[in-house]
């Protein structure tokens, strides 16, 4: 990670003898400090930082959680309101670990949306976009089954449901599926082997995103030209800079985090879950939690057989390829141009696919019956069409509007279009000032 | 993220907007029919938004609709005693009120289960001994426990009013929901048949009718307080009290909440005020 920005200088003798022996204060000097970013981030850029954050709320409040939480299905449920009514402070931990899941989905659909709206994902930034997709598939599995410890009713059924999926798999799907259960039905085994993996994942996720960083800082920053760094006028350094404004959106994150969790620690959730397990009592509706609607409502769109593939395998091959073709999508992509700034019809799209995104949520969480079922079927195909069609075909046909020769050019040009007053000399080298 | 977000909005809106009409009509058109046939009445409750507190003599009010009427039913498992100090009532008050219930202790040194008066230490013993004693005894239906019920029952809002709900706040769908089914009772209209030992609400979440009859009506409960001694009220009452055994740090979940808030709001203007300065030295 440490380059030619290293400015670390060790001023104690303490300093020196551990630099000249584990540099682990230059890397982080190297990394945080005098790390060049482009000048021109805005706030879309902050939800790395806000990411980093509520990943380690969720390791920490998990961690005291897990003090207190009993993983059989005898008492699981009641050692979770243990938690709420008995343990000091209990109904903080548990609200805050239950809403930091839902904000930690919304920091990272925000993530990937800015990701995809600046073409953040091309080259040479692919390994950067694929390691990313990993830690949505680590989150997403952590979730799940995250939320099947608590015991209820719709943890009960919803890991039924889920892990049911598998059984579409020819020959070998049931075999999956009783793997995965440890035996024939959602039981104290799934239980026990969830709550263990559960506990595992969230530190696979710190490994990934430790990858993350590091193919981060070895390519550079994007910024919301898509132009690469091409001088030193083009940066500054990562503090103070980039701290602060991630500092800022960090704290106005936590604001409407802590709205929910102080105010309405339910409203996220479903009342289902404040009902035991009981297998010989199915919920009228089955819903996943809000984030995984978009692809609920994917695996629910096929409702019809293609050739030897029945609605059942393509409902589950759809949903799972709903994210599989995220890995793929800097090939996809045919555009030299990164940034949708510069890209009409792209910029189009992607407000479409962002959009049909919500739909398909929304339609996740309505009864698949009726009108809903067609439209899930548009919005499905949309939402592949978004990736296999439109993205591969708008690279070769759309003529994007001109770039600015730097990072400097369009910050100065935005700047005297505003009717800014600073000397261009000043401003062109902020290094030179403060 | 401001051109972000206000792109989002207006696009949502519209495909949802769009299309909400054609469904409804499709819902009224027959198919399955939904449940509850009426929305839950909404009740202006004190423990309502960021600023809401129990009050505590509703709650006791509550608590003896509960012990009088409800208990002989339903149990309340998870709660104990010792916490109904936060209604108001002194330690002695507490003790004699618990002493008052039977719990069953034991092994003995004989090897016997046996029962005595409960103490603040010991749960709301359980009318039945077990679901299925519960379910034999009340027309195959066990009356569902207490300690939660007032969180896990959500009648569904749907768009737009979910949108709202997040600004208001709207936590109390529980207490609307009992409140609502309590004082809905009528009688069945033309058409709709109730099963033999059901009782037509249509406030019921599961369907037209359920086990439990009316439980609770006018000048059943006396009061010692002067409140008004009415269905309405009682409903409104137990309805309360439930809230607090579901939830009993609701209180100082919106206290501490208030301190956070205020803390992150300074903390967030003055990180934007050092950003400002920061960011004053260049072109950005």
């Amino acid at each position: 990670m440490s380059g030619d920005h290293s400015t670390y200088n060790p001023t104690t003798g303490f300093g020196k003898w551990m630099d000249s022996r584990l540099p682990l204060m230059r890397l982080t000097h190297d990394s945080f400090v005098s790390y060049p970013v482009p000048r021109n981030l805005n706030y879309a850029y902050t939800f790395g930082a806000i990411l980093s954050m509520m990943l380690v709320v969720q390791l920490l409040t998990g961690i005291v959680l897990a003090m207190h939480y009993a993983a059989s299905t005898g008492i699981a449920f009641n050692s979770v309101e243990h938690i709420m009514r008995d343990v000091n402070f209990g109904w903080l931990l548990r609200y805050m670990h239950a809403n930091g899941a839902s904000f930690f989905f919304v920091a990272v659909y925000l993530h990937i949306a800015r990701g995809m709206y600046y073409g953040s994902y091309k080259a040479p930034r692919e390994v950067l976009w694929i390691l990313g997709v990993v830690i949505l598939l680590l989150m997403m599995a952590t979730a799940f089954m995250g939320y099947v410890l608590p015991w209820g009713q719709m943890s009960f059924w919803g890991a039924t449901v889920i892990t049911g999926f598998f059984t579409a798999f020819p020959g070998i799907g049931e075999t999956i599926q009783q793997f995965l259960l440890g035996g024939f039905a959602v039981d104290n085994a799934t239980l026990n082997r969830f709550y263990s993996l559960h506990y595992l994942l969230p530190f696979m996720i710190a490994g990934v995103v430790v990858l993350h960083v590091w193919a981060l800082h070895v390519t550079g920053q994007t910024n919301p030209t898509g132009i690469e760094i091409k001088s030193k006028t083009d940066t500054v350094q990562f503090t103070p800079y980039a701290t602060i404004k991630d500092g800022l959106a960090t704290s106005v994150f936590l604001l409407v985090f802590c709205w929910f969790v102080f105010y309405m620690p339910n409203f996220l959730g479903h009342a289902d879950n404040y009902i035991q397990a009981n297998s010989l009592k199915t919920p009228a509706h089955i819903v996943p939690e809000w984030y995984f609607l978009p692809f609920y409502a994917i695996l629910r769109a096929i409702t019809f057989s293609i050739g030897p593939i029945d609605s059942k395998l393509g409902g589950v091959l759809a949903m799972f390829g709903s994210i599989a073709v995220l890995f793929l999508l800097p090939w996809l992509d045919t555009s030299k141009v990164r940034s949708a700034v510069y890209r009409p019809w792209y910029k189009l799209f992607f407000w479409l696919f962002v959009a049909n995104a919500i739909f398909l949520g929304w339609l996740g969480a309505k009864p698949a019956e009726g009108t809903y079922t067609t439209l899930a079927q548009i919005s499905t195909l949309f939402y592949f069409a978004f990736f296999l069609v439109i993205l591969p075909v708008l690279g070769l046909i759309e003529t994007p509007r001109r770039l600015p020769n730097s990072i400097t050019e369009a910050v100065l040009a935005k700047r005297s279009g505003s009717g800014g007053s600073k000397p261009a000399a000043a401003a062109a080298s902020p290094e030179t000032r403060g | 993220m401001k051109t972000l977000l206000a792109s989002i909005v207006p696009f949502a809106l519209a495909a949802m907007i769009g299309a909400t009409p054609a469904l409804a009509a499709e819902e009224a058109a027959g198919g399955t029919p939904h449940y509850p046939i009426h929305h839950p009445k909404e009740v202006e409750w004190s423990f309502a938004g960021p600023f809401g507190t129990f009050e505590k003599a509703q709650l006791q009010r509550g608590l003896k609709v509960y012990s009088e009427v409800c208990a002989a039913c339903h149990s309340m498992h998870l709660v104990p005693f010792r916490t109904l100090s936060a209604l108001g009532y002194s330690e002695d008050q507490v003790k004699s009120f618990a002493a008052t219930h039977e719990t069953e202790d034991g092994p003995n040194v004989d090897g016997e289960m046996f029962t005595r008066a409960s103490v603040p230490s010991d749960y709301f013993p359980s009318p039945f001994p077990n679901v299925e004693a519960a379910a034999a005894a009340n027309n195959g239906a066990a009356p569902p426990d207490f300690s939660l019920l007032a969180k896990a029952r959500y009648v569904e809002r749907g768009f737009p009013q979910f949108i709202f709900d997040m600004f208001t706040t709207y936590q109390e769908a529980g207490p609307n929901y009992i409140y609502s089914l309590l004082t809905g009772y009528e009688e069945a209209p033309a058409g709709v048949v109730v099963p033999e030992g059901a009782h037509y609400n249509p406030y019921f979440i599961a369907g037209p009718a359920l086990a439990m009859a009316q439980p609770i009506s006018d000048g059943q409960v006396t009061y010692d307080d002067g409140a008004p001694e009415t269905l309405d009220q009682y409903a409104k009452d137990v309805a309360a009290f439930m809230m607090w055994a579901a939830e009993p740090h609701l209180e100082a979940r919106k206290h501490l909440g208030f301190k956070v808030m205020i803390f992150l709001l300074i903390f967030s203007a003055l990180l934007y005020l050092t950003k400002k300065a920061i960011y004053s030295r260049m072109d950005h």
